[in-house]
């Protein structure tokens, strides 16, 4: 049977047994859940993004990441402000709205060894951050980039994003004239290699999907429908709790399997399908309805496309395809991060610059 | 009178007067004269007119090359200025006395510019519809000669400008051998290009020899006045000191005039900046998608550790003006060099300005300021390339550096660049151990009274190094703070870090005439045509002293030097004279004695035009 670290994504078609519990509740690096504690929340009560940040704490402690490891980065808005939530023994920045991906690139470059965490907005990301959005995915950072998905501005209290359905209603911001952006859809044209949607309440899902994104090669998008309690939650909202528990729909079930772990795996053959993660990982996919196939791009465009336009609420690992190289694999950075590198090996000999002088005499 | 018969007449349908009178052969001028090349850009003029000025150069003659060209790639016109000059005056000229001429759309206009007793070479085929008797007239067949001596029709363009460059050879007895060691520098050291080039230079000298008699004054002769020096132009020279300074990060988007500065990064990075063992780059550098992106890859590396760099020009800055303003604020090390070109908006993206000083100085909303680097020639370029990463880890904040289009495109002579004379200043960073052993790391305390707090890497792996950094307010432990005592306590601290940043940045250059009343204060490139107009000011009996300002924010020095002139006339290149505003910020109580001596036309000013703006006023505004 599976060992300790694997878990489900819920009840249906659990391929693992749960974790047993540990005398002192320390994981694999001996740390406890309140090492991954942040800051008291300041949102909203109910608020989808504090449960997005409690995911990110269990996530982080399950696999056993080193807080000190884990670089946090934000753009503006009520989501952003969240990694103060959460990871306190982890540097953050919070950057400036939507420019949240520049800042990773380069903090992330200085920085290669470091784990990337972006949390972002639909606002951040979908709107004034859109053309960063589709360039760090188009450069393949290394990062995992969420997208606390709401369908308004939360912290300007209220105005449609882009991502808001058309033609929905909201008190002050009246009716919204123009067709939301699918984000994963997107990512996914933008060259994402992990691309997956899920519901701030089906935290069992967010966790799986994080501890997978985690071992992603390059950047890892999820959009999470995380409800605006205070401006965006009425029923007939499709960023609104209910809609989410009576509309959601897994295109697929799933274990994550970390790399250090002995795996054995119980399933019916045919039923499930592996996928073998950047850190040597392994992500279990067990097919809900044996239609929707990750690893194939036109299969998961057009899903994507077929739930715009009927209003289906799609959860689960959309896309996946870890075959192109990280930014930094692609700029060759050596083993001691560009931030580390000493002062011998970042200024030239005086000689190679009198070579130089002479030649231009 | 005495055109010589061999000269061919400008074309027949130009109408020659008959009358036309020749100046006759005067006394030589030797090595004091400057020369226009008048041709279409993107015709490939510019290798000529590079191994032009090299040749010069390499014949111990000082020398000035300025490109004025358009914002077009292919067909208008463009000018290159060389200025020979055996006192080493190295300032643009008003005046022309050479002027070569091989684009028939601007041959009116540059028959005209050339100056009395002067000289006009130009393609025989140009078809100018007037002659003027007053200079002296050389056509060459431009066409005839690359055909004969190319016979691949798609380079014939290209090494036709070759042809002038014999002619010149001829006329004005530069050594063809100095045009092939420039050449073999310009094509570094490909054979092919250079024997097809050379093979055209020599058939064009041979030509003109045969061919044309020389009636002008004009020509060179060797000097010892440029040994050991090196000719370069400042964006090089900024890249190179930028690798020497160890720059890990880079982040750039392609604008005029700042695209060459990463241009030459991409060149010598990868010769010098290789781990020897590993084989891999010690640093990276990015395309970004746009100027804003730029400036945030660059914040996300300084604020990590890397020593991050952007260059950029006007257009750009404007873009980074957020994040500048967030890098005051969270206090954030970064180099951004912005290589001035009149604005606003696209403005003359090929021309040069000094326009952006007060804009750079404080880009960002609500209270943000710089400290500003004002490199004054090639030499500055480098040293500030690498001292800026110094300053910028030591004060943790954005440092900029203001050089402009004639700076960094232009070829300047300047002694060999001098290595780093001190070893990297990386600031105060914590490490794990210190952080540990430390009571409580506070991430903006101002542990040393200069305002500069520790700061911490990401990747420390102490449990107590991280920290949250954010535009948002915030208290000395970096935590979120709306309290308005925080607020005002953080840019109490941010002015004393301002304070030292006064006291770390360069010092001006000063030069003290004892009896001087007059004082100019100059900043950036304006430098040699300051140099120069003190001269002809004091042939005209005005004695001044000069205070070349290296950086914003000024010290104690612009201060004294204030107070012992009682005339300071601030020269710069801009529409309303922006560092006269400055500096009379900066002195209040001498605000009154500050006159602003500002010129924007796009083309670098000259030493004629200050010292008679300075002139003008000294005899007729001499009280206030
Ligand atoms: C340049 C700039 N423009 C506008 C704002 C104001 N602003 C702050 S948050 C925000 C929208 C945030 O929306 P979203 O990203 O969806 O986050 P949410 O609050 O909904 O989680 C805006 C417009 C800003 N901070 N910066
Ligand atoms: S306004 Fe909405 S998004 Fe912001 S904290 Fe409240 S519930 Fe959350
Ligand atoms: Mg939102």
């Amino acid at each position: 049977m599976a060992t300790a670290t694997i878990t489900t994504n819920g009840g249906n078609g659990a391929t693992t047994k749960p974790a047993p519990v540990r005398a002192a509740a320390l994981n694999s690096i001996g740390l406890s859940k309140l090492d991954y504690k942040g800051l008291e929340s300041t949102l909203c009560n109910g608020c989808g993004h504090d449960s997005i940040s409690s995911q990110i704490i269990t996530a982080c402690y399950e696999l056993g990441l080193k807080p000190e490891n884990i670089v946090k980065f934000s753009g503006i808005g009520c989501s952003s402000k969240s990694p103060a939530y959460f990871l306190s023994r982890s540097f953050g920045f919070n950057a400036l709205h939507g420019r949240m991906p520049s800042v990773a690139q380069g903090a992330l470059l200085a920085n290669h060894k470091l784990i990337g965490l972006g949390v972002s907005g639909d606002g951040d990301t979908g709107s004034i951050g859109i053309g960063q959005f589709l360039h760090v995915i188009r450069r393949n950072l290394r990062m995992v980039y969420i997208i606390e998905n709401n369908g308004v501005y939360g912290l300007t209290k209220g105005q449609f994003s882009a991502t808001a359905d058309l033609g929905q209603e909201l008190k002050h911001a009246g009716v919204n004239e123009f067709p939301p952006l699918d984000l994963c859809h997107l990512a996914i044209v933008a060259g994402a290699g992990f691309v997956a949607r899920s519901f701030a309440g089906d935290p069992k899902q967010v966790v799986e999907l994080l501890k997978a994104a985690f071992s992603f090669r390059g950047t890892a998008v999820i959009d999470i429908i995380s409800p605006c309690v205070t401006f965006n939650n009425h029923e007939d909202s499709t960023k609104s709790y209910s809609w989410g528990k009576s509309h959601d729909e897994r295109i697929n079930d799933f274990g994550f399997i970390m790399a250090q772990e002995e795996i054995r795996v119980e399933y019916e053959p045919g039923e499930v399908k592996e996928v073998e993660m950047f850190d040597g990982s392994k992500i279990v996919l067990k097919k809900l309805d044996g239609s929707h196939d990750p690893t194939d791009k036109e299969a998961a465009l057009r899903l994507l496309m077929e739930a715009h336009d009927k209003q289906l609420f799609i959860t689960g690992l959309i896309y996946i395809n870890g075959e192109r190289p990280n930014l930094a694999e692609t700029f060759r950075l050596g083993d001691t991060p560009l931030a580390y590198l000493p002062e011998s090996k970042l200024r030239p000999p005086r000689e190679s610059l009198e070579g130089i002088m002479r030649a231009m005499m | 009178m005495l055109r010589d018969v061999t000269t061919p007449l400008p074309p027949k349908e130009i109408g020659v007067n008959p009358q036309a009178s020749v100046p006759t052969m005067s006394e030589p001028i030797v090595n004091d004269f400057s020369i226009m090349v008048a041709t279409k850009n993107g015709s490939g003029s510019q290798t000529a007119n590079l191994a032009l000025l090299r040749a010069l150069f390499k014949m111990g003659i000082p020398v000035s090359g300025k490109n004025v060209f358009p914002s077009n790639i292919q067909g208008r016109p463009t000018w290159y200025f060389i200025r020979v000059s055996k006192d080493g005056y190295i300032a643009r000229r008003d005046t022309t006395e050479i002027v070569v001429s091989l684009n028939p759309e601007s041959a009116l206009e540059d028959h005209a510019a050339v100056a009395p007793g002067g000289v006009f070479i130009y393609a025989d085929d140009i078809g100018l519809p007037i002659q003027r008797n007053d200079i002296h007239y050389y056509a060459i067949p431009v066409k005839e000669l690359a055909r004969a001596h190319e016979s691949d029709p798609k380079l014939r363009t290209y090494v036709a400008n070759m042809v002038y460059v014999g002619a010149l050879c001829y006329l004005l007895g530069i050594d063809v051998d100095e045009v092939e060691a420039a050449l073999k520098y310009h094509f570094k050291g490909k054979p092919k290009p250079v024997e097809s080039n050379m093979r055209v230079v020599r058939a064009a000298l041979a030509w003109a020899s045969e061919h044309l008699i020389k009636t002008d004054p004009y020509r060179v002769e060797r000097m010892d006045k440029t040994k050991g020096l090196i000719l370069i132009d400042g964006n090089t020279a900024a890249a190179l000191g930028a690798i020497y300074g160890g720059v890990t990060f880079v982040a750039w988007y392609p604008i005029t005039p700042a695209t060459s500065l990463a241009d030459a990064l991409y060149q010598y990075l990868p010769k010098l900046r290789l781990d020897p063992e590993t084989k891999r780059p010690t640093y990276a550098i990015v395309q970004a998608e746009d100027e804003l992106a730029a400036l945030g890859m660059v914040m996300g590396a300084g604020w990590a550790g890397a020593r991050a760099m952007t260059s950029t020009s006007g257009p750009g800055i404007s873009l980074m003006a957020e994040f500048a303003g967030l890098g005051f604020f969270a206090e954030i090390p970064a180099v951004i060099w912005d290589v001035q070109r009149v604005g606003p908006a696209t403005g003359l993206p090929t021309r040069t300005s000094q326009g952006d000083i007060l804009k750079v100085h404080y880009l960002g909303h609500g209270d943000a300021k710089h400290p500003v680097l004002l490199p004054g020639n090639v030499a500055e370029c480098f040293e500030f390339g690498w001292r800026a990463f110094d300053l910028a880890e030591r004060l943790q904040t954005p440092i900029f550096v203001l050089s402009d289009l004639d700076l960094g495109m232009n070829q300047w002579m300047s002694p060999p660049f001098e290595y780093p004379d001190q070893p990297m200043d990386r600031g105060k960073v914590l490490t794990e151990e210190q952080v540990n052993a430390s009571k409580g790391f506070a991430r903006y305390k101002d542990v040393d009274g200069d305002g500069i707090g520790w700061r911490t890497l990401p990747g420390n792996q102490s449990p107590f190094a991280a920290y949250f950094t954010r535009g948002s307010g915030h208290n000395e432990r970096a935590l979120l703070s709306e309290r308005p005592e925080d607020w005002e306590n953080n840019m109490l601290r941010l002015q004393r870090k301002f304070e030292t940043a006064r006291k770390l940045m360069p010092r001006p250059v000063v030069e003290l005439d004892p009896e001087a009343e007059v004082g100019i204060i100059g900043f950036g490139s304006t430098d040699p045509a300051i140099q120069e107009a003190r001269d002809l000011l004091r042939q005209q009996g005005v004695l001044t002293s000069y205070l070349r300002l290296r950086a914003l924010p000024m010290n104690e020095d612009t201060t004294l030097f204030l107070a012992a002139h009682k005339r300071i006339y601030v020269v710069e290149v801009n529409a309303e004279g922006q560092l006269a505003q400055l500096v009379q910020l900066h002195a209040p109580h001498d605000a009154a004695k500050v006159r602003s001596i500002h010129k924007l036309d796009g083309l670098p000013l000259s030493a004629r035009w200050i010292s008679e703006a300075i002139l003008y006023q000294e005899t007729y505004k001499r009280e206030g």
